[in-house]
């Protein structure tokens, strides 16, 4: 594997997210975020919204890896899986999944945090010297 | 159409500055607009236009400005 790292970063207000969810409701919701994601992100409105927030986060974050010089990426293709043991992984699927491919991202690291009304993520990849070369990333089962 | 996507922008792209101080080519990411703002843009521009924004369509030089957003609403209400 080459030394190279490609690395995103993003950060959400949590305010925001909560307000999209009461003004645009389940549009918002399924638009952005897969059905794994909106279940793990059930409780209060605030929590909700802080868990929301920090997966968008990860999804734009993700994007700043991917770097598309086209159409981004549809929210969903890039999603924030919960595993048993309660850490979170990053899944690419369709556009995301071929776009990493081309580039010749992965494995991807994700962190993500929240706190005094703002949520953020993290993300870093390997990066193969030339576009292509890695054939693929590992992606989680979950 | 136009003072429509500027109405929907001053509700939603809570924007450092005033969307009455942007020409139609004003940058509004780099007037305050982030990226979590732009979708609620487009959903906004959704319901004001009864149309729905394809994946193709889902780029950061859509959402760039008036004139932008304008071209890709003119595309779709053409499309339908």
């Amino acid at each position: 594997m080459s030394d190279d790292l490609s690395v995103g970063v993003d950060l959400v207000d949590i305010a925001e997210v909560a307000r999209s969810v009461k003004r645009f409701g389940d549009r918002y919701l399924r638009r952005v975020f897969t059905e794994h994601e909106i279940a793990c992100c059930q409780g209060p409105p605030e929590v909700a919204a802080a868990a929301l927030a920090a997966r968008f986060a990860a999804k734009e974050a993700t994007l700043k890896v991917l770097a598309p010089e086209d159409a981004r990426p549809d929210w969903r293709s890039i999603e924030v899986v919960r595993l048993p043991t309660g850490a979170c992984k990053l899944r690419l699927r369709g556009a995301a999944a071929r776009l990493a491919v081309q580039r010749g991202l992965g494995p991807f690291a994700l962190s993500m945090t929240h706190e005094a009304g703002l949520a953020a993520a993290v993300v870093v990849s390997g990066s193969a010297p030339g576009v292509g070369e890695r054939p693929t990333m590992e992606a989680p089962r979950g | 159409m136009r003072e429509q996507i500027r109405a929907v922008i001053a509700e939603h792209a809570r924007l450092s500055t005033p969307i009455d101080q942007l020409g139609d080519d004003g940058d509004l990411f780099a007037a305050g607009m982030t990226s979590h703002a732009s979708v609620n843009v487009m959903l906004a521009l959704e319901d004001a236009f009864d149309v729905e924004f394809p994946e193709a369509l889902l780029r950061k030089s859509t959402f760039e400005t008036v004139s932008s957003i304008e071209a890709a609403l003119f595309e779709l209400t053409v499309s339908v």
